[in-house]
Formats: C-alpha cells, sequence, structure tokens
C-alpha cells in the first residue's frame, strides 16, 4: 500500500506542478457552465416579420401596429408583393411573413376577410411556434377591430372570446419553464463526461506515448495500483468540479435544489467514476494521446448533447434509438440531477438510474483492469 | 525579380509544399487507430444522431383523475386516449397517486376533471379542466400543453353544438366563428421534418470536430516529440509550412464532407435545392477557417493537452452557439453577438440556404465574405504565432 501511497503523491504533484493546465482544469468546466447557462435559451424570444401589404389601410396599418407592439415580434420590413419575400427568407433577413389581400379592408368589413402565414420551417419545431404565435396575434387583434367597427368610430372594444371548457394548465417542477433549469444540470453532465474521459485517456496514453509506462510497469506496483494511482486524483478534481458547477448552477442560475445535497453529490461521485473509468477503458485501446483525444472528445461530445435528452427528449425519439441512448452515462445522471435538483425524489425513485450508472462503472473499470497490457507490444 | 525567377521560386514552393503533404498523408495513414476513428466516427454518428435530433411528441403519458364521471368527462378521455399523441396510463382517481406518478416518471401529464364539470356545462357556465404538467422536459412540456390544450377545447365546442344554446349564454352554437381565416404555410419544410434541418448542422459539426481536433494537435504533437526542432533547421519556408500543415487535412476534411453529403441525400433525402458547386465552394472556404483555426491552436500551445482543452472550448463554442440546435434570435445581445464570430454560424446558414432554401451567391454573399476575411485573419495569425525558433 504504501507503493500504492507513494504513486499516488507523485502523480499529483505531476498535476499540482502544472499551473497552468491546472488552471484551465479548475476554471474551463465552470466558465462554459456560466457561459451557455446564460446563453442557450430554447424558448422564442424574438422573431422577424415581414408584411406584403399592397394596398395600406386603416385595418392593414393597425394590424401592423399590432406586431409591433408585442415583446416578440419585430417587424422589418413592409412590401408590396409576395415576390419581394423570397430573397428576404433566402437571406434569412425575415423568419415570417405576413400576408395581407389587395382587399383585405373591404372583405374584413364584409366578415370574409382572410390572411396567409408564412413562416420559415426549415427548424420545422420553430416553424409551427412562430405560425401559432402569428395566428393568435392576427385572431385577437380581429375580434377587437370587428367589434370596434360594429360599435362605430372612436369606441375601443376589447372582446374575450369565452369558450365553456378551458384547460388551466400547471407546469410541475419548472412553472416558468426557465431554461437554465433545464439545461444546466444537463450541460454540467456534458462538460464533466468530456473533460473527466479525456483527462483519464490523456494522463495514460502520454506514459505510453513519452515511454515511461515502461518505467511503470517494471516497478513493483500492480496494473490495478496503475490505475488507481492515475485515476484517483482526476477523480478528485472531477469532483471539485462538480461542486463548483453546482454552486454556480444554485448561486448565479437559482436552480432550485429540492431533494437532498448529500445525495445529489454521491451520485455525482459514481457519475465521475464512470467518466474516469471511459476514459480509462479509451486509453487501453489507443496508444497515441491524438488517437485518445479523438476517440473520447469526438466519439463522446455530439452523442452526448443529442442522445442524454439534455435538449432532445428522449421520449419523442423512435422506439429503436432508445435503447442506444442507455449507453450514454450523461442520460442516467441527468435524470438523476433533474430529479433530485427540480423534483426533490428520493433513492426511491432514482435507484434504477442509480443501478445502471454502479454497473457501467464497474464494467468499464473491470474490464480495463483486465485490458490493460502489462507488456509492451 | 525577373518572371521567370518568379515562376521557379513559385515552382518550388509548391514542391516543397507537395514533400510535406506526401509526409503528412503518410502519417495519417500509417495510423490504423486514427484513421479508423476519423472515417467511423463521423459516419456512424451522423447515421445515429440524425434520428435522435427531433421534438416530435408522440404516447406522451397521461394519468387521468376523473372526479366528474359523467358522460361528458367519459367523452373527454375517450378523445384523449384516441389522440396519437396521448397514451392513457391510469385513471386512478386519487390526486395524491397521480402526483406521485408524475414524480417518478410514470406519467408526464395529469388529466384532472373536477366533480361539477357536468353540472358547469349544464349550467352553461366555464368547467375548467386542470392540466398539471412535467415541465422538466421544458420542450416537451410547450407542445403537450398545446396539444391538450386544444382537445379540451374542441371537445368543449362540440359539447355545446351538442347541447345547443343553454339558457342565459350569448346563444352562439359552436363558439363564435373567426372573424378572419387565417391560412398558415410553413415554407422550405412543408412536411416539417426535423431531419432536413438537423442533418446538414450535425455533419457541419462532426466534419469541423475530427478537423479542428487533428490540426490542432498537428503542431503540438510534433513540439512535445522534439520533431519540430528539426523541421525548423531545414531551409522551410514559414508559409510552406503553414501550407504543407493544412493542405492535406483540408483534403481529408472535404472528402468527408462530400462523404457525408452524399449519405445524408441517400439515408435521409436530404434535399439539394441550390447549386452543389456554390456548395462545395463555400465548404472549401470554410474548410480553410476551421482548419486555420485548429492550427493557430496548435501554435499557441506547447503541449497535446492544451491543444485539447482549447479545442474543447472551442468545440463547445461552435456546438452551442451556432445555431445549430437552439435558436440564435433566442440569445441575448451579447451571446448573439458573440455569434458572429463563430465560423460554423455563418457556414451552417450557406448549408441550410443552399440546401433547403435553394439561396444563390446574391443571398449568401454576406456570410461568405465573413468567412473569407475569417480565412486571411486566421491564417495571418497562424503565420505570425509560429515561430521557427524554440525557447
Amino acid at each position: 500500500m504504501t507503493a500504492l501511497r507513494g504513486f499516488i503523491v507523485k502523480e499529483v504533484r505531476h498535476i499540482l506542478r502544472d499551473r497552468q493546465t491546472l488552471a484551465l482544469l479548475l476554471l474551463l468546466p465552470l466558465v462554459l457552465v456560466i457561459l451557455f447557462g446564460f446563453a442557450i435559451r430554447t424558448d422564442i424570444r424574438s422573431i422577424r416579420v415581414a408584411f406584403v401589404d399592397s394596398s395600406p389601410s386603416a385595418a392593414s396599418l393597425s394590424l401592423e401596429n399590432r406586431f409591433q407592439g408585442t415583446p416578440t415580434f419585430h417587424a422589418v420590413a413592409t412590401v408590396a408583393s409576395t415576390r419581394a419575400l423570397d430573397p428576404l427568407f433566402r437571406r434569412s433577413a425575415i423568419d415570417e411573413a405576413v400576408v395581407l389581400p389587395a382587399d383585405f379592408a373591404r372583405s374584413l368589413g364584409e366578415g370574409a376577410g382572410r390572411v396567409q402565414v408564412l413562416a420559415d420551417a426549415t427548424d420545422p419545431n420553430i416553424g409551427s411556434i412562430m405560425t401559432a404565435y402569428a395566428e393568435a396575434v392576427i385572431q385577437s387583434w380581429a375580434a377587437e377591430w370587428i367589434a370596434s367597427e360594429a360599435a362605430g368610430p372612436g369606441v375601443l372594444v376589447s372582446v374575450r372570446t369565452a369558450p365553456n371548457v378551458v384547460p388551466e394548465t400547471r407546469l410541475r417542477f419548472n412553472p416558468t419553464l426557465a431554461s437554465e433549469d433545464l439545461f444546466v444540470p444537463g450541460l454540467i453532465a456534458l462538460v464533466l463526461t468530456i473533460v473527466s474521459a479525456v483527462m483519464t485517456s490523456i494522463t495514460l496514453t502520454r506514459e505510453k506515448e513519452r515511454g515511461t509506462m515502461e518505467t511503470l510497469l517494471v516497478s513493483p506496483l500492480r496494473p490495478w495500483q496503475i490505475l488507481v494511482g492515475k485515476v484517483a486524483p482526476y477523480l478528485v478534481l472531477g469532483f471539485v468540479n462538480l461542486v463548483t458547477a453546482l454552486a454556480a448552477a444554485r448561486i448565479i442560475f437559482t436552480v432550485p435544489v429540492r431533494g437532498s445535497v448529500t445525495l445529489l453529490l454521491a451520485e455525482g461521485l459514481l457519475f465521475l467514476l464512470v467518466c474516469t473509468g471511459l476514459g480509462v477503458f479509451i486509453s487501453t485501446r489507443t496508444d497515441s494521446q491524438r488517437a485518445a483525444m479523438l476517440a473520447s472528445m469526438a466519439g463522446l461530445l455530439l452523442p452526448t448533447t443529442v442522445l442524454s435528452g439534455m435538449i432532445f427528449p428522449i421520449s419523442s425519439m423512435p422506439a429503436w434509438l432508445r435503447p442506444i441512448t442507455y449507453v450514454i452515462p450523461a442520460r442516467w445522471f441527468i435524470t438523476i440531477a433533474r430529479g433530485i435538483l427540480l423534483k426533490g425524489v428520493g433513492l426511491g425513485v432514482l435507484w434504477p438510474d442509480t443501478l445502471v450508472l454502479a454497473l457501467m462503472a464497474a464494467l468499464l473499470l473491470g474490464a480495463s483492469t483486465r485490458l490493460f497490457k502489462v507488456r509492451l507490444a | 525579380m525577373t518572371s521567370a525567377e518568379r515562376g521557379a521560386r513559385l515552382r518550388r514552393w509548391f514542391r516543397t509544399v507537395g514533400f510535406l503533404v506526401r509526409k503528412e498523408f503518410l502519417q495519417v495513414f500509417r495510423d490504423r487507430v486514427m484513421l479508423f476513428e476519423m472515417i467511423a466516427i463521423p459516419i456512424i454518428q451522423l447515421l445515429i444522431l440524425s434520428n435522435a435530433a427531433t421534438f416530435e411528441v408522440h404516447d406522451s403519458r397521461v394519468h387521468v383523475v376523473d372526479e366528474s364521471r359523467t358522460a361528458e368527462s367519459r367523452g373527454l378521455v375517450r378523445r384523449i386516449g384516441a389522440s396519437r399523441y396521448f397514451t392513457v396510463v391510469s385513471s386512478d382517481p386519487s390526486m395524491a397517486k397521480a402526483e406521485r406518478d408524475l414524480a417518478t416518471g410514470r406519467a408526464s401529464v395529469i388529466v384532472r376533471i373536477p366533480r361539477r364539470f357536468a353540472d358547469r356545462i349544464e349550467s352553461g357556465r366555464t368547467a375548467p379542466v386542470q392540466l398539471v404538467l412535467d415541465a422538466v422536459d421544458g420542450a416537451t412540456a410547450g407542445v403537450v400543453r398545446s396539444y391538450l390544450g386544444a382537445i379540451v377545447e374542441r371537445h368543449g365546442a362540440e359539447l355545446e353544438a351538442e347541447a345547443g344554446p343553454a339558457p342565459g349564454t350569448r346563444g352562439a352554437v359552436a363558439g363564435p366563428a373567426a372573424p378572419l381565416a387565417v391560412r398558415s404555410r410553413g415554407l422550405f419544410n412543408p412536411t416539417l421534418d426535423y431531419k432536413d434541418f438537423i442533418v446538414p448542422g450535425i455533419l457541419v459539426l462532426l466534419v469541423t470536430l475530427i478537423g479542428t481536433l487533428i490540426t490542432s494537435m498537428n503542431i503540438a504533437r510534433e513540439k512535445e516529440i522534439g520533431t519540430l526542432e528539426q523541421l525548423n533547421v531545414t531551409p522551410l519556408r514559414k508559409s510552406e509550412f503553414v501550407a504543407g500543415k493544412l493542405v492535406p487535412f483540408w483534403i481529408i476534411a472535404l472528402a468527408e464532407l462530400s462523404v457525408g453529403l452524399v449519405i445524408a441525400r441517400l439515408a435521409f433525402a436530404l434535399p439539394v435545392r441550390g447549386n452543389l458547386l456554390l456548395l462545395f465552394g463555400a465548404a472549401g472556404l470554410y474548410m480553410v477557417v476551421a482548419l486555420g483555426v485548429g492550427l493557430w491552436i496548435s501554435t499557441v500551445v506547447e503541449t497535446q493537452q492544451q491543444a485539447m482543452f482549447l479545442t474543447f472550448f472551442v468545440m463547445m463554442l461552435y456546438v452551442f452557439m451556432s445555431g445549430f440546435m437552439t435558436p440564435i434570435e433566442s440569445m441575448p445581445g451579447w451571446a448573439r453577438a458573440l455569434t458572429e464570430l463563430n465560423p460554423v454560424r455563418h457556414f451552417l446558414l450557406i448549408m441550410r440556404g443552399i440546401l433547403l432554401k435553394g439561396a444563390g451567391f446574391a443571398d449568401l454573399w454576406r456570410p461568405l465574405a465573413v468567412l473569407a476575411v475569417m480565412g486571411v485573419t486566421v491564417l495571418s495569425l497562424a503565420l505570425r504565432q509560429y515561430s521557427k525558433t524554440t525557447g
């Protein structure tokens, strides 16, 4: 055991000596979480709209003013024909267009008004939300306009169309649909996955590349001791990252913590164990730092982003794909973190996810110990 | 200098660069693991991830708490169950149980129909239906809310139509008819296929990721191994060195992008509405920028580890601040300004413009110009940063 202790002390010295890298290691995850926590919004806040109005009238101007008065819509252009829209759409200068026919005012007076809404549906999700927003603005404007026309000029009437059965919605666990609350736990999981996997895979492959692995192999250290000594310091570093990132989430983004903090930290440690295990596993399969980095970054960045449920809901994915998401460690940790932070649930609910993470850790570390080559090729 | 001399110098420049390119190619093809990763990672990820990126809601799990137990409420439950978006997983009348289902994730929405639902409808009053959503997944919650709300309201309108005007109401039969007919159309993606939107993004990011990683670690590796000093003592010029490092990976990246486009076309029927020549011209320009960034990173750092960290930072910016998944317009002002510095954002605008919108040069000259400026800047930076002396 003294040999192992000595080895760990050596590794820690290595890490502490390289101040620049250490600072990077401690700050980078925090900076990323804060930066993207502020920057990423999934709700739609700004829609650039153009109007096609070939014969401006009091009605058409009133409608355009209504759009301009909403916080979401920004009128950027009024053109005379639909043909002028094409280049605007193709240049992505506008997101949506409202087409008013030439006889808009007259037909509206006759109760047969027509309006066309064109939306850039390149992103279909955003496209349909934008159309729904515009339709709602137009309909509420029309109801008021018609009512005030009927009431005579100069009278403003506000109309409420009251259907007889109304849905009353309550959004549990995240009543304001705050992007931060949804996004920050996922972001923490993503950043920790990559930093941990990359760090451990590099530290081992670097010894191979520099030829110092031989020195380690001929030392009295057993293979598992080499792995433990290499991984333990980075596990501690990862844990520091986890704590600072969670503190940032709590203090800067006021993400609620409704469940047990101790449980969250314990689950975090388990998750970090899986990620470092992944790094060790990658290092047993590669011989150069380049190959290890390519695998741990190119191999993990996009799959973790897309398949972990941090942005795209897993329930929306096709059935054949859902089992593939099971191999993504962050998927389980995100469920756990959201459960503890937002829902306030405990192990009683989260034990299956915890069990999966524990199995992953055992499998990865077990396989790595066996695959770790004690002899050089 | 006569034109003959200039011609000779140019020929010599190309000859030297040619040797360097050959050396880099040999090194790439020799490392089998790397080669495998470079080819397999983008192809596999393109095929799998493209299917995952969608916000469609189907079979959302509903827990119904029917406290009314009338023909009216049962009709509403049937209507919800019949929708392809929803599956009724439980109709246990206990609200506490329903809340627990929501917490454990067994249900993602509770529909609670209060006891006096039918009475209120009959007496012409407004009858509320409570929808409690698991909003931990914000995107889904928004969609579920609007779908479910529409179903509830439609059911109400039909109930009213069946009942005829109730005493004391405004006397409208099916609610007031919409005073204005609004017809909406989604442009460029009429079937609202999310793949059309996401595939170009995934492809661009994958190729960029591989390209940047390889170039950013390339010179750092030579520094670490000590072979850079060997190159430094040769009469190699700085421009020859940078060109020799850039060209091989530029060729590889463009080849990967082309293969990816063919796969996207075959596997996902990705539309190509614009000019392919323009697309490849833009891709060639973009790759100079993307790989130039990698090369610049490589000249700044001392070790591959540091290169990796910088690349990771840059890649995160590429992924999250390019409009690849989340709309740039929704970002706060400072973040939107930051995206202007992101080459992926500009190239994605070009890719989606050409592929989905059929945009031409006249529409895309601005992002193209931005890329050109970036290319010149980043290459001169790399050229200046790379020094032939050590220590």
